[in-house]
């Protein structure tokens, strides 16, 4: 009686409990495999009266039949989920070529003194005298960061990059304001990330773009001719999305600065460039910190995140508060006595747990340890590059950052960098970064943690996906071919969303 | 690709067609083809100024999103309404069906300095 399909239930329960071959597959939502009544949790029957239908809810308001919540018991609830775990696509199980700017590898360890009593079950409520480890822990950070970048003062409360370049606007436009001007205008180069633009406009600031030369950098020239002012500031990330390093920097620094403008630095590639150069010593005036991307603090998809700012010291005044500070008697506190702040930009006092996830790092890894990422995280790069140069042309000439560009050249196959992208997905390798910064574009960034077994076996697979495009093209067009569903139909996704579930 | 000798290209890869004070405009298939399959096209309030050199629109693909820039001034007169339920029409017939946006325009001169169908053809080889 017991077939392949009825569970341990009996037939006639809906309840699937997929044979192992088709686990590999397909098999039913939460929702679909419900047990009516079943539950993980027994709770006593309620002392409370339940609310009547006369009850002062407006008809019109009241279900007329129960939500469709799943029902099943815990066991049932573990297998779910641990199913659908084997299907995740991990750092922990491959690599990503697209690094630090979506999932570098985090060290283990981060965790470990993240869960640590005295970080994790503490409430910002608590007084000071309670808190002072976490307390120190800011303290020692935010030294470690103006250390790192050779800038005055950092600030870790905002909440992520972006967050960053918020406030590090805001505490330009109050600079400027200071000094009895109003600039609105903010220069980018072409190469700069999205948010650059959008920050400027989430503070009621302009953008303009600034042309790149041939070799990525930026063109002085156009810079010269669009600094006025009126230009507050420019947002330049270094090295640029193009994986390049801007030897300029100074520079440009001194062209802002001779017209009163300042320099703010997106340090969103700062994993190529620790302990090489720090912002600070080459004049910029301000900067954020990417803690998952740097830090290696979890990439949490929209948050929880960390997006520390430093500032020089003519912009210290302007730093969010509180700060945290160690007082004379050696104990830490939080100092509200900052005239000129332009107050908070985020609740309490920034993301804990991250922080203590990106000091972790910093302090297992020393100065020296931290400069080996730069050093490796380059190498890394570099190292692919020369590998697959030979098939797949690079657009910018090398060396390299911790990142590089390359534009597939098959187009006269009717194959494209998406194709590329969803080929790598069937070796097991996680799509890079692909059409961004420039069209047609694939950007590999390795980062500093893959061996150099896995960096060869990822150049062999490139090759081979190069080989694949020129003799089979439509084993690109098609793919992946081995994952539990295969191409996304991206279109229809984008034109006609569909984002709820409903049942049949 | 045709890339119809009626009309003004700029190099951003947006086409002007001229009649008297009115200019369509639209993207080139040039460009509807690199974005790949046009998502969403976001185009302005008719009875708007816009001004030149400016973004009056949005077109989001699969792939990207890029502003619709404007090179000259004018007042928004009218704009593809159909785009709103099938932005396809730009992928499909990005020169004709797949216009954007007509505009009373206040000053023609700024078309004068963009590129005729050959120059537009060179630049995009």
């Amino acid at each position: 009686m017991n077939g392949p399909h009825s569970g341990p239930y009996g037939a006639g329960l809906n309840m699937a409990v997929a044979p192992l071959a088709e686990q590999s597959s397909d098999f039913p939502l939460s929702f679909e495999q419900r047990i009516s009544g079943a539950s993980g949790v027994s709770l006593p029957n309620s002392d409370v009266p339940s609310a009547q239908d006369d009850s002062n809810l407006p008809k019109h308001l009241r279900r007329d039949q129960a939500p469709n919540l799943p029902e099943l018991g815990e066991l049932d609830v573990v297998r779910h989920m641990t199913r659908l775990s084997h299907r995740v696509f991990s750092i922990d199980e491959n690599f990503y070529p697209l690094g630090s700017c979506t999932m570098k590898y985090n060290p283990r360890v981060n965790e470990r003194v993240a869960a640590m009593s005295g970080f994790a079950h503490i409430h910002p409520y608590q007084p000071e005298s309670d808190v002072q480890g976490m307390l120190e822990l800011h303290f020692q950070l935010r030294h470690f960061l103006e250390e790192i970048s050779g800038l005055a003062e950092v600030s870790l409360q905002p909440a992520a990059g972006a967050h960053g370049e918020m406030t590090g606007l805001m505490m330009i436009e109050a600079y400027h304001r200071a000094r009895g001007e109003n600039r609105r205008m903010v220069l980018a180069p072409d190469s700069a990330h999205g948010t650059n633009p959008a920050s400027c406009t989430i503070c009621s600031m302009s953008s303009t773009k600034i042309r790149s030369r041939s070799d990525g950098k930026v063109d002085l020239d156009d810079l010269r001719s669009k600094v006025d002012e009126n230009t507050a500031a420019m947002m330049i990330t270094n090295p640029n999305t193009c994986g390049i390093f801007d030897d300029q920097i100074a520079d440009i620094a001194t062209i802002l600065h001779e017209k009163g403008a300042l320099l703010y630095y997106d340090g969103a590639n700062m994993n190529a460039t620790l302990g090489i150069i720090r912002p600070g010593d080459v004049g910029v005036d301000v900067m954020h910190f990417n803690t998952h991307k740097t830090f290696s603090t979890p990439h949490g998809g929209g948050g929880p995140g960390a997006g520390p700012v430093g500032v020089s010291k003519r912009l210290s005044p302007y730093l969010p508060k509180p700060q945290v500070i160690k007082k004379p008697d050696g104990t830490f506190a939080w100092d509200y006595e900052r005239p000129e702040s332009i107050g908070r930009v985020r609740s309490f006092y920034g993301q804990g747990g991250v922080l203590v996830r990106a000091y972790t790092y910093i302090r297992s890894l020393g100065p020296e340890g931290l400069r080996r990422v730069s050093r490796r995280a380059v190498l890394s790069a570099n190292y692919i590059a020369a590998q697959i140069k030979h098939r797949y042309p690079m657009p910018f000439e090398g060396p390299y950052a911790h990142e590089f560009i390359t534009v597939p050249d098959f187009a006269d196959l009717g194959v494209t960098e998406r194709d590329f992208a969803k080929r790598l997905i069937d070796y097991g390798i996680h799509p890079p970064t692909m059409s961004w910064p420039i069209m047609h574009c694939l950007m590999i960034e390795p980062s500093e943690t893959e061996s150099l077994a896995t960096l060869d076996q990822f150049c062999e697979v490139m090759i081979k996906i190069a080989d694949e495009a020129r003799d089979q093209p439509e084993l690109l067009r098609s793919a992946p071919h081995d994952m539990p569903v295969g191409r996304l139909d991206e279109v229809g996704a984008n034109r006609k969303p569909n984002v709820r579930w409903q049942p049949e | 690709m045709s890339v119809p000798n009626d009309r003004k290209y700029s190099d951003s890869h947006e086409w002007y067609l001229v009649d008297g004070n009115i200019v369509t405009m639209g993207i080139t298939q040039f460009a509807a083809e690199e974005l790949t399959d046009i998502t969403y096209v976001e185009l302005p309030a008719v009875g708007s100024e816009c001004s030149a050199g400016a973004a009056v629109g949005e077109i989001e693909s699969v792939k990207a999103t890029s502003d619709l820039i404007c090179a000259i001034s004018g007042k928004i007169l009218a704009v593809n309404d159909e785009l709103a339920e099938h932005p396809e029409l730009v992928n499909d017939d990005a020169h004709n069906r797949g216009w954007m946006v007509k505009i009373e325009a206040a000053d023609l001169s700024p078309l004068d300095e963009l590129m005729d169908a050959g120059a537009y053809n060179e630049h995009i080889s």
